[in-house]
């Protein structure tokens, strides 16, 4: 277990190095940031030239690249171009980004595998035909439609809520986003977790343990579930990094100041530093993400194991 | 067991999460802030909130609330009126002596001198501290030395100031520029105090000036909270307690948060929404002009478009759209269908002219056929009109520009819109004379005055002067108005001026835009400028 662990830590570095330098030069190509900094004019060409070199603009990409990552060696993330530092911007950003992604993973468990549960455990009956279809219609709506509608409906019409975040997003007014967030995967975590139960309460196994004389929800958690849970652990592991990187949306509808808030305009102001550095870290999240699931796989079956 | 103890834990978190709503729910509803303060939605500034580095409207905000210059814009008429300002005189239009008016302070104490304004000024001028302003102070006599085009610079403070006595200082220009002092209302020229310059990120993290408004608290990226100075000298105290202004990625849920009654006021009512802000906010939403400009340019850098002939095309692209139709139905009446190169906010004395551009801007898709034919046709026999696609709903209305040529050409394939992913690459692109037909050019104004709408834009090889147009007539008469001293025929030979870019067709407006805002009921008296900035020290809350 702890060889493997090491060696997939070992290689993450290649994929980190790869997937950074590829961040890197898309932002490159991109061309040339100071343009953007005048508004609808030129910067005086002085003032541009000053400001090229204060954020190393002047020099070949691979110089760049090469004294960015040195810099985050050593914790430096670099300087956005409203002067604040990108370790500041990712300390009031990741909080946020992390108690969305937490909410809407919750939903996907609690939610998505308890209806699945309840489906593939009444096949073919209404509460499963119903479902079905209510996850169909989920799936088939983007998540911008779900969020302005429900931030219209329960923050305008029905004042449930407020239509928007406030700075400090705490996580009691995160979980409509959250739930927003989530409503696509907790559609595809229903079915699979469906599926998988489905298929798995015809085995050998939970005859075996219906037979020996188990009860009902002993037989279910026990042998059932466990066995089942594989393929939706797998899903929902990578959907951490995917929910952190894709909260973009979501962040923008609910004016949430998160990674997607951060990581949207380091685009539009093409800041290669803002950009890199929350990609970064968002790819080491998702490499992360997957570790830990590799390794519940054996938690979950205990026929795996990993050597 | 595992699961089972996983199980139990998630149960718990939702229960907890539940509960949690359930006494959030109760507080919801209702206005927003404490009483007396107006809250405002905010873009996050580009840039660090020094005054000579601010260069746009959401930093601008702050600056306006925050400080206090020589001379400050009428709210309503734009005319430049002297703040701090005692007296500013000159016999020649190239030295000025300015006195400052006695009593005013910076909220931290310290007294506004003139010592307080060459200081500032300086720091802007200055190569080595980046402003993105600087060029503001290049009238000054000694700029060449502190901000050189190229290499570092040879002097720290600019030669043509000169602190003559506590509140007295004079300055040098180094051409004639008699309507000098009006652009003295620009934020870039505000005065600063010794903290700015002693403790400098201390100062940047919480703002000291001497406006109306200090800053009570600065979370960068999300909530700045200015709160009523009561101390302020000036006459135009703070009509309510305080502004918070609240970040917004997107405007439209500053709009929902609006109607929602979350918010108190929104400066940029999104494009989306203006067909139910009536039905929405009825009389709580106000559509003024502002000094906005849209217009195309041309790149005179190609020489497709440097041709004799291809003034008649520009001409003929001129009349082939149809500024009316576009302007009601893609921008609801946010834009007027411009007909001269300034805006309506100067006013009639302040050289804003309605039909200088006459026949070429009326829409007359037959005429336009025919002049684009005599002009030799479309160069390349295609119009791509290039636009930045990532803000302005620009796509809308560069399509129907695009449709109405085709129209007026009967050829569906003469004009294409050229959309460039995002604005740095397209300033780039501009900059880099990479253009190879029109190109969508925006252009506030920095002060009100006619001046400010031809020079920079026009003159050969402005900072502005993005298609490189140009034309020794146009300079000519614009260095002739610059040295008059008499203010009405200033205007009358920069009007002359205007009328060579007519002739020539240097670049053709397009319309004029007017600033747009929603208020709640708890507030009144809103108003925009004519920089489309809400005055936010006359709102009173209710």
């Amino acid at each position: 277990m702890g060889r493997y662990v090491i060696r997939r830590l070992l290689q993450m570095i290649p994929v980190f190095f790869g997937a950074t330098l590829l961040i890197f030069l898309m932002v490159n190509v991109m061309g040339d940031p100071i343009a953007g900094l005048c508004g609808d004019k030129a910067c005086d060409p002085a003032t541009a030239t000053r400001l090229k070199q204060e954020f190393g603009l002047d020099k070949p990409v691979w110089q760049q690249y090469a004294t960015y990552m040195g810099n985050v060696f050593t914790g430096d993330f670099g300087t956005a171009f409203n002067g604040q530092k990108v370790t500041e911007l990712m300390s009031t950003a990741f909080p946020v980004t992390i108690r969305l992604t937490i909410i809407a993973i919750l939903f996907e468990i609690v939610i998505g595998i308890t209806l699945g549960v309840v489906t593939g455990l009444r096949r073919g009956r209404p509460i499963d035909t119903a479902v079905l279809i209510l996850t169909l219609v989920v799936i088939a709506i983007p998540t911008f439609v779900t969020g302005l509608v429900l931030q219209l409906v329960l923050g305008v019409e029905w004042q449930w809520i407020k239509p928007s975040v406030p700075p400090d997003a705490p996580f009691d007014k995160l979980l409509i986003p959250g739930l927003v967030l989530a409503s696509v995967s907790l559609a595809y975590v229903t079915r699979l977790t469906r599926t998988s139960i489905a298929e798995n309460s015809r085995a050998d196994y939970v005859r075996t343990a219906v037979a020996k004389g188990l009860p009902r929800h002993r037989v279910i958690t026990r042998h059932l579930l466990r066995n089942s849970l594989i393929p939706v652990v797998t899903f929902i592991g990578t959907d951490v990094g995917a929910l952190m990187g894709g909260a973009i949306v979501t962040e923008r509808i609910f004016n949430i100041h998160g990674v997607g808030f951060q990581l949207y305009q380091g685009i539009l102001r093409q800041s290669t530093q803002t950009v890199v550095g929350f990609v970064t870290v968002l790819v080491l999240v998702f490499l992360v993400a997957n570790l830990v699931v590799d390794l519940l796989y054996a938690v979950l079956d205990p026929r795996i194991r990993y050597a | 067991m595992r699961g089972a103890t996983h199980a139990k834990w998630a149960a718990c978190a939702v229960a907890v999460a539940l509960a949690a709503t359930a006494c959030g729910g109760g507080d919801s509803g209702g206005g927003s802030g404490a009483s007396g303060i107006v809250s405002s939605s905010w873009g996050d500034p580009q840039n660090p909130l020094e005054p000579a580095n601010t260069n746009e409207v959401q930093g601008g905000k702050v600056l306006d609330m925050l400080f206090r210059g020589l001379k400050r814009y009428d709210s309503k008429t734009g005319a430049a009126k002297d703040m701090l300002a005692e007296k500013i005189e000159t016999t020649d239009s190239v030295n000025f002596n300015i006195t400052v008016k006695d009593g005013w302070t910076f909220s931290n104490g310290e007294k506004v001198t003139a010592k307080s304004f060459v200081d500032a000024w300086n720091y802007g001028a200055d190569l080595k501290h980046n402003q993105k302003n600087a060029y503001f102070f290049g009238y000054i006599e000694g700029y060449d030395k502190t901000h050189p085009d190229k290499g570092d610079p040879t002097a720290e403070t600019l030669s043509g100031l000169k602190v003559t006595g506590e509140r007295t200082f004079s300055v040098k220009l180094n051409q004639k520029f008699s309507t000098w002092p009006d652009t003295l209302g620009y934020a870039a020229f505000a005065p600063l105090p010794r903290a700015f310059f002693d403790n400098h990120s201390a100062w940047l993290s919480k703002p000291v000036g001497n406006g109306p408004y200090t800053v009570n608290s600065y979370t960068k990226g999300s909530k700045l909270e200015m709160r009523k100075w009561d101390g302020y000298p000036g006459p135009d105290k703070a009509q309510n307690g305080g502004v918070d202004l609240k970040v917004y990625t997107d405007n439209n849920t500053a709009y929902t948060d609006l109607t929602a009654g979350n918010l108190d006021l929104v400066d940029d009512v999104p494009a989306s929404q203006l067909k139910n802000v009536k039905a929405d906010l009825g009389d709580r939403y106000i559509n003024t002009p502002a000094g906005i400009i849209q217009t195309l340019a041309f790149p005179y850098y190609d020489e497709a478009w440097n041709t004799p002939g291809a003034v008649k095309v520009r001409k003929g692209l001129s009349m082939a759209i149809n500024r009316a139709q576009i302007t009601d139905t893609i921008f609801q009446k946010t834009r007027t269908p411009a007909t001269d190169w300034t805006s309506p906010v100067l006013g009639a004395d302040g050289g804003y002219k309605d039909g200088l551009c006459g026949d070429a801007c009326k829409y007359d898709p037959a005429g336009a056929k025919k002049l684009i034919q005599e002009g030799g046709g479309i160069p390349g026999g295609q119009v791509k009109i290039s636009y930045n696609a990532d803000t302005g709903s620009h796509k809308e209305w560069v399509d129907a520009i695009c449709n109405s040529v085709n129209n007026a050409l009967g050829n569906d394939r003469a004009c294409v819109g050229n959309p460039v992913g995002t604005f740095a690459d397209f300033r780039n692109q501009i900059t880099q004379n990479k253009m190879s037909g029109p190109f969508r050019a925006g252009w506030q104004m920095d002060y009100p005055l006619i001046q400010n709408f031809l020079q920079p834009l026009y003159y050969t090889n402005a900072s502005s002067n993005d298609g490189k147009w140009t034309n020794a007539e146009f300079d000519k008469l614009v260095n002739e108005a610059n040295a008059e001293t008499d203010k009405a025929k200033a205007v009358d030979l920069f009007q002359k001026a205007e009328g060579v870019l007519r002739d020539q067709m240097g670049a053709i407006p397009l319309w004029y835009q007017n600033g747009s805002a929603g208020y709640s009921t708890r507030v009144s008296n809103v108003a925009l400028n004519p920089f489309s900035v809400p005055v936010y020290n006359e709102i009173k809350v209710s």
